[in-house]
């Protein structure tokens, strides 16, 4: 492989702050939105004192943790504690390079694919890369050298192995039927025929399920379940460490409805509408930034609508259900592939 | 540029590996094999097998790995203190597993000759070919391999069983899911 000249260098700076600046903006946008969604679920207020409709308050909240004590505790092993918060934001923000955010273009002389990193293996990077997320939680919750962290990270690696076997699985029935990892021709392949949630449906089922598992989101938070382990993984963090668990998770959440909308709701596309050059590359991003803001709506929603499961429930639900599931939908549309139905 | 990154990666794999061998605390030593992997895993990417690379990040520092870490933290593996006894026993075994390596490997050449080495080429490593020889050429291989890990699992899961206890016990596997 060869080191592309400047130019080209040039082109993957300017994607990469377009999305970078994306994950960073929605971050606290939804700290908002989750504070306001929760209190309009539950018929109470929620923050409505600073700026209109309380829209200032995330930027105190960051104030805040910057200002806040950072207490390290004593018996801590040092540098695992400190590793852990960097660790939960690098999956969050290294996945997103294999998203498309719009078609094709030609400009300044060159053709410029519109994501960050045209890899062959796409999909399989983005997994792969989000499966490193499990790591700063085992060693937040080791190194605190407390017993409800320890306990809190060992049901977050149990239960992030777990899911992520059938979220890998539904994403390989995707997969199939384009014949191709990389995901622009997954969102052209839908240009071509259908959303893929229509044909997939069992397979963006299990997709769903298992990204909340994978984000740590109710109902399936159970690494930090208040009511038994204070707030698990993450209990002796404090200040600006504890903000980059939360930021991690948020960009997590970003990074998997990015993946979601790709695979199963067009990506970037419209139906019906064939967008090109620039014109397609600015309403693509807006077209993408709208649904994957509809998808952290519903992440916010379910959040406050469903209560925890119980640990063993979730270990049952995951490799008793939605792993025969997500086998037999593999094997299913696999079938369907070869005889030509999709 | 290319033989930069190999550099920093390839010396940063050496380092890492090291750690895993030298470190006391079972926990650091996972930790540096999770960087070791890491670097191997873009050396694959400089040799033209990105998918290869990607596999290994996906399956072994995905998940080999964190089961490791899992286990370690449950089992709550302390420091390894050293003994002054078992210090030689330890360069003896070491000596000894080096000596039997390198006999085997000597032993492998000397039958078979050093075979005629070849470039790898792109298409041998691209995704669409090597999925294709997988699955006709070696196909035999890969299924014994993959039958192989099977009677692991199975067997691991045997040994590991408490033997069944008289009287109407709860079923284990959920008493011990819902204790975490």
């Amino acid at each position: 492989m060869e080191i592309a000249p400047s130019p080209v260098l040039i082109d993957v700076a300017v994607k990469l702050a377009v999305m970078l600046g994306f994950v960073l903006t929605v971050v606290p946008v939804m700290v908002w939105v989750e504070r306001r969604g929760s209190a309009l679920i539950q018929d109470r207020p929620g923050p409505n004192r600073l700026g209109p409709f309380g829209l200032i308050q995330p930027l105190a909240d960051a104030l805040k943790f910057m200002f806040k004590e950072d207490v390290t505790p004593s018996a801590a092993d040092k540098p695992l504690y400190l590793m852990a918060p960097v660790l939960a934001l690098i999956p969050a923000f290294t996945t997103i390079v294999v998203i498309p955010f719009g078609p094709t273009i030609e400009a300044f002389g060159r053709t410029i694919p519109l994501v960050i990193a045209p890899a062959e293996t796409g999909v399989l990077l983005f997994l792969s890369l989000a499966s490193l997320g499990v790591y700063s939680l085992i060693l937040a919750g080791y190194g605190s050298n407390n017993k409800f962290s320890l306990l809190g990270s060992i049901r977050a690696s149990a239960q992030m192995i777990s899911y992520e076997l059938a979220l890998t699985l539904s994403v390989l029935a995707v997969v199939i039927p384009v014949s191709s990892f990389y995901l622009p021709d997954v969102v052209a392949y839908q240009q071509e025929h259908v959303w893929n949630f229509i044909p997939q449906f069992i397979g963006f089922v299990v997709f769903l399920i298992a990204s909340f598992a994978e984000t740590n989101r109710l109902p399936f938070d159970l690494p930090e379940a208040e009511s038994e382990l204070v707030a698990g993984f993450h209990t002796e963090y404090s200040a600006m460490r504890f903000a980059s668990f939360f930021m991690g998770e948020y960009a997590s959440m970003t990074a998997l409805s990015c993946l979601g909308v790709t695979l199963y709701f067009g990506g970037w596309s419209l139906p019906f509408v064939h967008l090109e050059g620039w014109l397609g590359a600015i309403v693509g991003l807006l077209v993408l930034v709208a649904k994957v803001g509809i998808c952290m709506a519903v992440f916010v929603w379910v959040r406050w609508t469903f209560p925890r499961f119980r640990y063993d429930q979730l270990m049952r639900l995951g490799w008793k259900v939605l792993l025969p599931l997500a086998i037999l939908n593999l094997l299913g549309v696999a079938a369907m592939t070869l005889a030509g139905w999709i | 540029m290319e033989m930069l990154i190999f550099l920093l990666f390839a010396a940063l794999a050496l380092g890492s590996s090291l750690v895993v061998v030298l470190h006391r605390n079972p926990i650091y030593a996972t930790i540096s094999l999770v960087l070791t992997l890491f670097c191997v895993a873009v050396l694959f990417v400089l040799l033209g097998a990105p998918f290869l690379g990607v596999l290994q990040v996906l399956i072994y520092t995905g998940a080999i790995v964190v089961l490791f870490l899992f286990v370690i933290m449950l089992l709550n593996v302390g420091r390894e203190e050293s003994h002054g006894a078992g210090q030689g026993l330890q360069i003896a075994g070491a000596l000894g597993g080096a000596a039997v390596f390198f006999l085997l490997v000597g032993l492998a050449l000397w039958r078979t000759g050093l075979p005629e080495l070849h470039p790898l080429t792109a298409d041998l490593v691209a995704l669409k070919s090597l999925s294709r020889d997988l699955f006709t050429e070696y196909l035999l291989p890969f299924e014994i391999v993959g039958l192989l890990l099977l009677v692991a699992v199975i067997g691991a899961t045997v040994v590991a069983r408490k033997p069944p206890q008289d009287g109407p016990a709860a079923s284990t596997a959920n008493a011990e899911g819902a204790e975490l």
